[in-house]
């Protein structure tokens, strides 16, 4: 008894126990979130809105108005559905950092039952598009790469790069690289259009394409790199760069060493 | 103080310093080896070759700093070959600089003009070999000769003529015609005005005969980009106004200043961006250049509905889409 109240003083105990508190939260969520394939009865969904309305007064009221109406730096996000706060929360960016030019991707401040509250809670001020469901997104099985890339060319390639690695618009606004992001985060920046990118209807382009898209996407993402370095997949600039500083510098050094007279 | 100018003597040549391989024979060894060294690095780089082409499976990866994860196959064959001939070229040259005779020789310039007796001898033998061809005798020889030449010296320009034909109205018109519906492109479905919904925006040709062949000619000059805003956004004239319908605007695509595709469209500032150069025009007052090389706004394609609902176009463009040309008139 004497040697436990001895250690309770010990400087590592601190760090102990909260490590300890971490991984028992982190398992009560994973454990709670693994709970969530069955379809949820209309008392859960009503619990889970109200759970969204607090996280979303505590979190986001301060710029999107208490009941979302919008305000002079934010918009309103009546309407916008479920699959634009799950677009914007889960992958980081919203909330935002800073009100710099755009809100740009980063570690999620919220974890998937909360996004999922959140979205609950957007999504019953008003219809909106809806966070599309795993089978809504078997793009192995309903999409066409061959078919993706073409639409990927029209559609997306002039702001994303013919290899979806991102590009810049105008005054610091840049379309962020589409490597390594959720098939449904594409498909929802697809169907929602969040910040400069426009929206892709499903008229215009059938959620067929939309999974073909996603298909070529994944595709560029795990093509090999057969010639070498790819210098960042974003065409001639990068090349033309290293071609002419480490390029030209190597001949002027050859050069060099050609004229120099052996001693 | 004389006011004479000096002439700059004629400072010779710098005196010749030998070379350590030249006097120390330890040193001359020394770059022997190097030489040698250098040569079989570049066999060393050829055996690498064979070795990666024979023994390395096309798609083994491995990964390298900087370069990534890599086809160790393809690398292993570029860094050989790079070395066999880098290697074979620095030898000789370190070769030539450090072991081969090594005497400064002088060449003094001379005329240019060959001396006289020369020029007289070139002539004459011109002279006796047009003689002896018979030339002079065999006029048949000479004229179908004169004929030959003098018509393959037609053919490259006969060949000039694949420059043209000349476009003639070709860049004034596009497939666009009065009623043409608008369809996706690719997908080549056509389109409601209710299938957009407000920021989204569509690729869109005009629609095609079944089984039609479209040619990309016609594609870089008929792509339309179809954006539906909110209609009190628009600040247009009450013309331009009535070629929008419920808030869906059309332009074309091809851009005024040097014809890339324009299609970066921002919804939120409603602005339009060409990735080529810059230019940005405005959606909601007509794409008017707010930035960039660009001289005018790229052209408004009037837009209405048919009775089935389908968006098509009310009239061809009013002007020639895409860059300027000589015979543009405005």
């Amino acid at each position: 008894m004497k040697r436990l109240s001895q250690f309770r003083r010990h400087r590592i105990v601190a760090p102990l126990l909260l490590g300890l508190a971490l991984l028992s939260i982190g398992t009560t969520f994973s454990v709670a979130g693994a709970a969530t394939g069955a379809p949820i009865t209309a008392a859960e969904r009503s619990a889970l809105i109200e759970e969204g309305k607090q996280i979303f007064l505590k979190g986001c009221s301060s710029c999107h108005g208490i009941n979302a109406e919008g305000a002079a730096i934010a918009p309103s996000l009546i309407g916008v559905g479920a699959a634009s706060v799950d677009f914007q929360v889960a992958t980081g960016r919203m909330p935002m950092a800073d009100m710099s030019v755009q809100a740009m991707r980063k570690a999620p401040v919220y974890n998937e039952k909360e996004v999922e509250a959140l979205a609950a809670y957007v999504a019953s001020l008003a219809p909106g598009p809806e966070v599309p469901g795993e089978s809504q997104l078997n793009y192995e099985r309903d999409g066409s790469t061959a078919e993706g890339g073409e639409l990927f060319r029209t559609n997306c390639a002039m702001c994303h790069n013919f290899a979806g690695q991102g590009g810049a618009l105008t005054q610091g606004k840049y379309a962020p690289t589409v490597m390594g992001v959720l098939p449904r985060h594409i498909y929802e920046a697809m169907v929602t259009g969040p910040q400069s990118m426009p929206v892709f209807s499903d008229k215009t382009i059938t959620p067929e394409e939309k999974l073909s898209i996603i298909k070529w996407i994944k595709a560029a993402e795990a093509e090999p790199q057969l010639g070498g370095a790819s210098l960042g997949r974003v065409g001639p600039v990068t090349e033309g760069l290293l071609v002419w500083t480490l390029g030209l510098g190597l001949l002027v050094g050859v050069a060099v060493w050609l004229a120099m007279k052996a001693r | 103080m004389s006011n004479e100018i000096e002439a700059i003597k004629d400072p010779g040549l710098p005196a010749h310093v030998h070379r350590r391989a030249d006097t120390d024979p330890k040193a001359a060894a020394k770059a022997e080896r190097q030489v040698a060294i250098l040569f079989l690095l570049s066999a060393l780089g050829t055996l690498t070759l064979i070795g990666a082409y024979f023994f390395i499976p096309q798609d083994a990866f491995i990964f390298f700093p900087v370069l990534g994860n890599t086809n160790a196959h393809q690398l292993f064959l570029g860094l050989g070959m790079a070395a066999s001939l880098f290697f074979i070229g620095m030898g000789a040259i370190h070769w030539a600089k450090t072991l081969m005779p090594d005497e400064e020789v002088v060449i003094q310039r001379h005329e240019f003009r060959s001396e006289d007796e020369d020029r007289a001898a070139l002539i004459a033998t011109a002279k006796a070999g047009a003689a002896a061809a018979g030339l002079g005798r065999r006029s048949l020889i000479k004229r179908s000769l004169g004929l030959s030449l003098g018509l393959v010296g037609l053919s490259p320009l006969i060949l000039l003529r694949d420059l043209g034909p000349l476009p003639g109205d070709e860049l004034k018109k596009t497939s666009w015609k009065a009623g043409t519906r608008l369809v996706t492109d690719p997908g080549d479905r056509p389109i409601r005005a209710d299938d957009l919904e407000v920021g989204a925006v569509a690729q869109t040709l005009p629609e095609i005969g079944e089984g039609v062949h479209r040619k990309l000619s016609d594609i870089g000059k008929d792509a339309v980009l179809l954006i539906r805003l909110r209609p009190e956004e628009f600040n247009l004239d009450a013309e331009r106004l009535s070629w929008t319908h419920e808030g869906i605007i059309a332009f074309s695509k091809i851009c005024s200043h040097m014809g890339c595709a324009v299609a970066l469209y921002e919804q939120q500032t409603k602005h339009l961006l060409c990735p080529c150069h810059q230019s940005t025009f405005d959606v909601t007052r007509a794409a008017k250049v707010i930035f960039g090389p660009a001289a005018r706004p790229l052209p408004q394609l009037a837009i209405t509905v048919d009775s089935e609902g389908y968006l098509i176009a009310k009239q061809p463009f009013t002007e020639p889409v895409g860059p300027s040309f000589w015979e543009r008139s405005s």
